[in-house]
């Protein structure tokens, strides 16, 4: 679906009209990312995420796809097959640090692209199954991340590995032995590293079929904008191709020149030192810390250091999956008819004051050893996460007095909007 | 109803978070930390004077001390350490011919068999072998070494913090137990068998000062005196090679890749800015 101003695909050439009548592929891709799509004028920069969060997987996919042809997941020989891809390889170091940097970028868009939808409030109606797509997207990144860092097979990737899949022994009863299950054994060897190099390859393919099915259910609505007004007419909209085209392209030039200048500069700068040294088992890391797009959950499991009813492990697990897993309510949480944080003072405080500090100290906390004072510094933002989501973003809008909106995108974007001003269209913005 | 449940769930995990908060908090206010020697006492790494030449992004290789570092790794640090993952066709990197290569290669005994018996035995090695271990295996390394293995130095600059730094200062930190040390920390001892080094983490490390004295390793004439610190960072810079083979090609690529981008964002830029210019005419603030 779109909006009725919707330009129609009209094949100039025989060889395309041709295909448009056998299979109309060009008029999907029209339709979905050219002109055929019309897209609220007044996105900003917050908006690119999602298409350069597409561009990392994409680039995921294809480095990982070489990287794969010169692995092997058998844990006598794969951390040296990593340095045989450094060292041998053509263009080995470069599609390794492409791919390890490259995830990390792809967690950097992802985060920036869930705090859009946190202040502009993108999940709620008509948009939930955009949302809860989303994080599904999340979570399967996350596992795939996990389980990509493991196939170095260097110390952090053993121990992380064994960390991980401890967290599920905390379960009770079914705990140990699932954990056996996942694992294959009772520590991370082969049977863990060749499941975790197979699911690795797989997961991605999922990601790009739910990618798929995100940007589907993108589509029936459309477009969210900053205003948090839906669009009216067409003055509100500009076609994706080439505005939004040209504006993504100019800022994945600019993630583009961050991403080469760590590739090609400080390559290891965020990973960590011991993930050079080969797994062994016997031989325990000082500090044993997750790759950093972990890092807050991390620090929300090692917050609950007291046992309250059930044992401190438990409730740190509980808390670790619950964090990510309230955000599949937000759209009902979450209850201000007024979508965009640029009309809610009440909430942008929260957001600002309150959020962005909490995640700034987690992210701090969670790469840092589990001494004080960072222990009591995350148990305090761990405090502020849960009650941010599950009392305030509920309780919020009753106190809150928003601010008044504009009548439509094109008034917010040119000061007024003719239609507004003849009262050709009377419905009360939302 | 999912908001009552939200807001109980909410409050759940945060009043146990803060009870945690508040039992850490009063141990950390009433306990007395006791003072460790390995955090008053431990240094952070440092490199070499002027620092080394592989330093920055425009760093480069300074050829002539990877081969004085390559050769107090031969003479010294080889009795001890492998260095499993660079191959003998890998010295063309520090500036050795084919011919020369083959000779360096065959200087070593790697494991090999027999062609007529098919015995395991040792034959000269070529080119395309690697550096063979001194011991056979982790158990020979290990009872010969106190129980201490000592690590293949392959990666070693990679496998620390400040890795090239890290092991410049460990090979030069030896000494004596300084006195403030031993009055603070009367208990403390470096056990036998163990040596003091300021820059080990927990300062009592099992490897025996390695360079113990000026000219230990005699470099060909031309070259640097041979003090410990000269030697140090010769093998330092040399182990930063053999971590990473390609650092310097890496970032001689990256140079020309950034300008390339810089150029296309500039580009991509200024078409945004001319495809958005018909868009929003009469827009408030162009």
């Amino acid at each position: 679906m779109s909006f009725p101003w919707a330009k129609e695909y009209t094949p100039a050439n025989p060889v395309m009209k041709f295909l448009d009548e056998k299979l109309p592929l060009p008029r999907l891709v029209y339709n979905a990312v050219g002109a055929g799509y019309p897209v609220p004028r007044n996105l900003n920069y917050m908006w690119n995420f999602g298409v350069l969060a597409g561009f990392f997987l994409v680039l995921q996919i294809v480095t990982g796809v070489v990287l794969a042809m010169h692995y092997a997941a058998d844990a006598t020989v794969a951390f040296g097959k990593v340095e045989h891809i450094m060292r041998d390889v053509n263009w080995g170091w470069l599609m390794r640090y492409a791919h390890a940097n490259g995830a990390s970028f792809f967690f950097i868009v992802i985060y920036l692209h869930i705090f859009r939808g946190f202040y502009y409030s993108s999940y709620k109606a008509p948009r939930e199954m955009v949302w809860l797509l989303g994080v599904v997207l999340f979570l399967l990144m996350m596992a795939t991340a996990f389980m990509g860092y493991v196939l170095p097979w260097g110390q952090m990737s053993f121990w992380g590995a064994k960390v991980i899949t401890g967290l599920f022994g905390a379960i009770p009863v079914v705990g140990e032995p699932l954990q056996v299950w996942l694992l294959g054994g009772y520590a991370p060897d082969d049977a863990a590293l060749n499941r975790f190099f197979s699911l690795h390859f797989l997961l991605p393919f999922v990601i790009a079929g739910v990618v798929i099915l995100h940007i589907w259910a993108l589509h029936i609505p459309g477009s969210s904008n900053p205003t948090g007004v839906e669009v009216k007419s067409e003055s509100d909209t500009v076609p994706f191709h080439p505005y939004y085209t040209a504006k993504d392209g100019f800022g994945l030039g600019v993630i583009l020149i961050l991403f080469a200048a760590m590739v090609f500069f400080l390559p290891n700068y965020l990973g960590h030192p011991d993930n050079y040294i080969e797994a062994n088992p016997l031989s325990t890391p000082a500090h044993i810390v997750p790759e950093w797009y972990f890092w807050p959950f991390y620090a929300i499991l090692r917050a609950f250091t007291m046992d309250f009813i059930l044992p401190a492990k438990l409730w740190g697990v509980l808390a670790m999956f619950a964090a990510i897993l309230i955000w599949f309510f937000l759209p009902w949480l979450d209850r201000s008819p007024v979508r965009s944080g640029h009309y809610r003072p009440l909430f942008r405080k929260f957001f600002g004051f309150g959020l962005i500090p909490a995640m700034a100290v987690l992210f701090y906390c969670g790469g840092a050893p589990a001494e004080e004072p960072y222990v009591m510094l995350s148990q305090i933002a761990t405090a502020y996460y849960f009650l941010h989501f599950l009392v305030i973003l509920p309780l919020v809008s009753s106190f809150e007095k928003p601010e008044p909106l504009p009548y439509s995108i094109t008034e917010a974007v040119l000061g007024s909007d003719k239609k507004a001003v003849l009262g050709e269209n009377t419905t009360p913005a939302t | 109803m999912i908001r009552p449940i939200a807001i109980l769930v909410g409050l759940g995990f945060s009043i146990v978070v803060l009870l945690s908060f508040v039992t850490g908090a009063y141990t950390w206010a009433t306990e007395e930390v006791q003072p460790a020697a390995e955090y008053e006492f431990h240094l952070a790494p440092h490199g070499p004077e002027g620092g080394f030449a592989h330093d920055g992004p425009f760093g480069t290789w300074d050829v002539a001390q990877l081969q004085r570092g390559y050769q107090v790794y031969k003479e010294v640090c080889a009795a001890c350490h492998s260095l499993k993952y660079v191959a003998f066709r890998d010295l063309a990197g520090l500036g050795y011919d084919e011919g020369q290569i083959k000779a360096e290669a065959a200087s070593y005994q790697v494991p090999g068999i027999d062609p007529n018996t098919g015995e395991a035995t040792f034959r000269p090695g070529l080119p395309t072998d690697y550096f063979p271990s001194p011991y056979p295996n982790a158990v020979a390394a290990a009872a010969a070494n106190n129980n201490a293995i000592p690590p293949d130095l392959s990666l070693m600059t990679k496998a620390r913090h400040h890795g090239p730094e890290y092991v410049y200062s460990l090979l030069t930190g030896y000494g004596p137990i300084p006195a403030e040390l031993e009055q603070e920390f009367p208990e403390f001892e470096t056990p036998t068998g163990l040596y003091f080094n300021r820059y080990f983490p927990n300062l009592n490390l099992a490897m025996a000062p390695p360079l113990t004295t000026d000219g230990q390793v005699s470099y060909a004439e031309g070259n640097p005196a041979p003090t410990i610190r000269q030697m140090s960072a010769d093998v330092a810079a040399f182990l930063t090679w053999t971590a990473e083979p390609k650092m310097v090609e890496r970032r001689q690529t990256g140079w020309p890749v950034l300008g390339f981008l810089i150029f296309a964002t500039i580009l991509a830029f200024l078409a945004k800015k001319q495809v958005w210019s018909n868009a929003t005419p009469g827009r408030k603030d162009d």
